[in-house]
């Protein structure tokens, strides 16, 4: 508890653009074949220091297994709403699941990001017990606290009833229990975000555990077994109002992009890939008189390729799908990054019109048959994949792994850890910073990065940017 | 000192504490800010002020009447004004040491605005700040007419527990109006966390204080 709101709690997402610049990025690493513990890697970001680009520190977990993912913070600019009834947290924890192990770090960032260190665990018999969920995947921190979102159900390969979100305590970091007071037709987890004053929330659906842990499933995805549907919620009565089904050809709806000006009742939604087409999709929902709705409004094409450039998984199809795994919008609501892990390109649009989304800005890294390198000439291996935009949107930051056991099916000679940033022009397009090219410890990849103070996917915020 | 002046100066603490429960953040200002710039119109504004303002009013009366009712026992006058007192320093001491996020007012919904604004005044006491004055303005009232009948005793408590919280409500809705009129208008939403003190503490000491002077000014009565 401090005696003034935390620094960078902003009341509008127009204040945090306009706040100090990140010199620290928190990057996850993951051991894919579980030989070392995962770590949490501190990435120097800022240009004009002698450790730019660097990581100049790390926290190694006590146990082995535990594969990150995502990760989030305890507390954000969602604590400047009275209703909520806790101003005086401090954005101070990272809050970081293990997917594969259902274990729960506290990381204590007190003294700043290089004096990073374990402040708990959560054992995964503690979640299962509590909640009946496994695999604690996305954070977010609400009304009631911590939010979670799992994705999967009791037993051990976690189908024993669907998985869903549950509630931590944002101080003492106990598992509370499950979210959901009715979840209707929902059956399936992915991510999940809100509109907090207008009180909804939307979450979207993955698979579950057995279409993911060993692999993707090639069975499942031609018969459309992935998830496919959109859940909007009615937020503090925990109940699920609507489910729009995007049509089983659209093969799982990841990141759930709210607009961050809660004046707009709109956001995104990237979906992975169209089984009939190959093609990546972002689809854009909306709520017009308490009504949702949802519809694609661009979409990416597979990309030919030789049968012998081609992992065994696509060479019956001849195309680099683009694989569409992560999604990103700029806290001015005006650019969606668009990660295409599969054919190595990160494309920028320009979303002023959310129904109309505009192709702004494009580059090219990796890619399962391009192999783009690195400007800096360093190898690029996997594509682009979690990306993360610094608050006042001039920075893009990216890694390259998607989830291990997918990673050696789409990318079968490895995906060494990678982070990369891209500039920013004034009126869109992006260049890759050539100077910029991150060194992780052996063996490790990367996944989802955080940035000091809060970045694109954190923070919601209670009152609109006027 | 008269016995008016007395009365006078604990009507000056209604509107003092009606004014301190008002610039307060967490009792809901910003809410009718969020409201306003929402819609995009100065009424909706006005709209979340009236029902913050509705809901506190019934927290304090809710918190008052009891102890009006209470009062017509008049051989035990004493005693429940001493009790009220320790009543009121138990709960400032509770909330000094559970310090906790109460996250059953994070499930009120925001369209609810005045169960929250009654919540949330509930939760942290503030009707409680205000019963040793209202007992002080009870006493005062009685001893101006001297002793009555019970029936009409409790009428003038009855009517002196509104009165106060009208006057503390009123005074609470003018305070937070004025700074989130302002805050819409003029100062922006940055205003928000500029001016967001944590008083807690503060807030828990005023709970002990209030009901030590209440305690205190039995005795100096005798």
């Amino acid at each position: 508890m401090t005696v003034r709101p935390d620094r960078t709690f902003h009341a509008t997402a127009k204040l945090a653009m306009q706040a100090p610049v990140e010199n620290f990025a928190y990057t996850l690493m993951l051991s894919p074949d579980f030989s070392q513990p995962d770590g949490l890697a501190i990435v120097d970001v800022n240009p004009k220091s002698k450790d730019y680009g660097k990581v100049v520190h790390s926290v190694i977990m006590p146990n082995k297994g535990d594969e990150f993912h995502h990760f989030g913070w305890n507390a954000c600019s969602s604590a400047l709403s009275p209703l909520n009834g806790h101003p005086f947290l401090e954005r101070r924890f990272l809050i970081i699941p293990g997917i594969r192990s259902s274990r729960i770090y506290v990381i204590d960032t007190k003294g700043g990001p290089t004096k990073a260190k374990i402040h708990k665990v959560i054992e995964p018999e503690e979640v299962f017990a509590k909640t009946g969920y496994s695999r604690p995947h996305t954070i977010h921190c609400g009304p009631e606290g911590i939010y979670v979102s799992t994705l999967g159900g009791g037993g051990p390969d976690g189908t024993d009833g669907p998985p869903g979100i549950f509630v931590m305590d944002c101080e003492t970091f106990d598992v509370i229990g499950r979210y959901e007071i009715d979840r209707g037709p929902q059956d399936k987890q992915y991510d999940f975000w809100w509109n907090l004053p207008r009180d909804y929330m939307v979450s979207s659906e993955w698979a579950l555990p057995p279409q993911f842990e060993k692999g993707i499933v090639p069975e499942d995805l031609l018969s459309n077994k992935y998830g496919h549907r959109v859940h909007f919620w009615d937020l503090r009565e925990r109940r699920n109002v609507q489910t729009i089904d995007l049509g089983a050809n659209h093969q799982m709806a990841l990141e759930v992009r709210p607009a961050h000006d809660p004046v707009k009742e709109y956001g995104f939604l990237g979906v992975v890939v169209d089984t009939t087409s190959l093609e990546g999709s972002i689809w854009t929902w909306w709520r017009e008189d308490g009504k949702f709705h949802c519809e694609k409004t661009a979409t990416i094409p597979p990309e030919a390729a030789a049968k012998d450039d081609l992992p065994p998984l696509l060479r019956g199809f001849e195309a680099v799908p683009p694989l569409v795994t992560d999604i990103d919008l700029s806290l001015d609501d005006r650019f969606l990054y668009v990660a295409c892990w599969g054919t190595g390109e990160m494309r920028q649009y320009d979303v002023t019109d959310p129904m109309k989304p505009k192709l702004a800005g494009s580059v090219h890294i990796g890619g399962i048959t391009r192999k783009t390198k690195h400007p800096g000439g360093g190898d690029y291996r996997g594509g682009p994949q979690m990306v993360e935009i610094s608050r006042d949107g001039k920075r893009v930051y990216w890694t390259n792994s998607l989830y291990s056991t997918w990673d050696d099916q789409f990318y079968p000679d490895g995906v060494p850890a990678a982070m990369v940033k891209a500039s920013v022009g004034e009126n869109g397009g992006i260049i890759l910073d050539k100077d910029f090219y991150v060194k992780f410890p052996e063996g490790y990849r990367s996944h989802q990065i955080r940035l000091e103070g809060g970045d694109c996917s954190t923070d919601s915020f209670c009152y609109p940017s006027v | 000192m008269s016995e008016w002046t007395t009365a006078g100066y604990l009507w000056l603490a209604v509107i003092a504490s009606g004014i301190y429960h008002g610039v307060n953040p967490g009792m809901g200002w910003p809410l009718a800010v969020s409201a306003g710039l929402l819609d995009r119109r100065a009424s909706e504004l006005f709209r979340a002020l009236g029902l913050l303002a509705m809901g506190h009013f019934v927290a304090m009366i809710g918190i008052l009447l009891p102890f009006g009712a209470m009062m017509t026992l008049i051989v035990w006058e004493q005693q429940i004004r001493i009790a009220a007192g320790f009543i009121v320093i138990a709960a400032g001491i509770y909330l000094l040491i559970n310090r906790r996020h109460p996250r059953v007012l994070a499930r009120i919904p925001p369209a609810q605005l005045a169960l929250w604004s009654f919540a949330a005044a509930t939760a942290h006491g503030a009707g409680l700040m205000l019963v040793p004055i209202y007992l002080g303005l009870c006493q005062a009232g009685e001893l101006d007419v001297g002793h009555q009948a019970a029936a009409t005793l409790m009428t003038g408590n009855l009517i002196t527990a509104a009165a106060v919280s009208v006057v503390h409500a009123a005074a609470m809705v003018a305070s937070g109006g004025v700074i989130a009129i302002a805050v819409y208008r003029w100062l922006g939403p940055k205003f928000i966390s500029q001016s967001w003190f944590n008083l807690d503490i503060v807030w828990a000491a005023s709970l002990i204080v209030v009901g030590g002077i209440g305690i205190v000014s039995i005795g100096l009565a005798q």
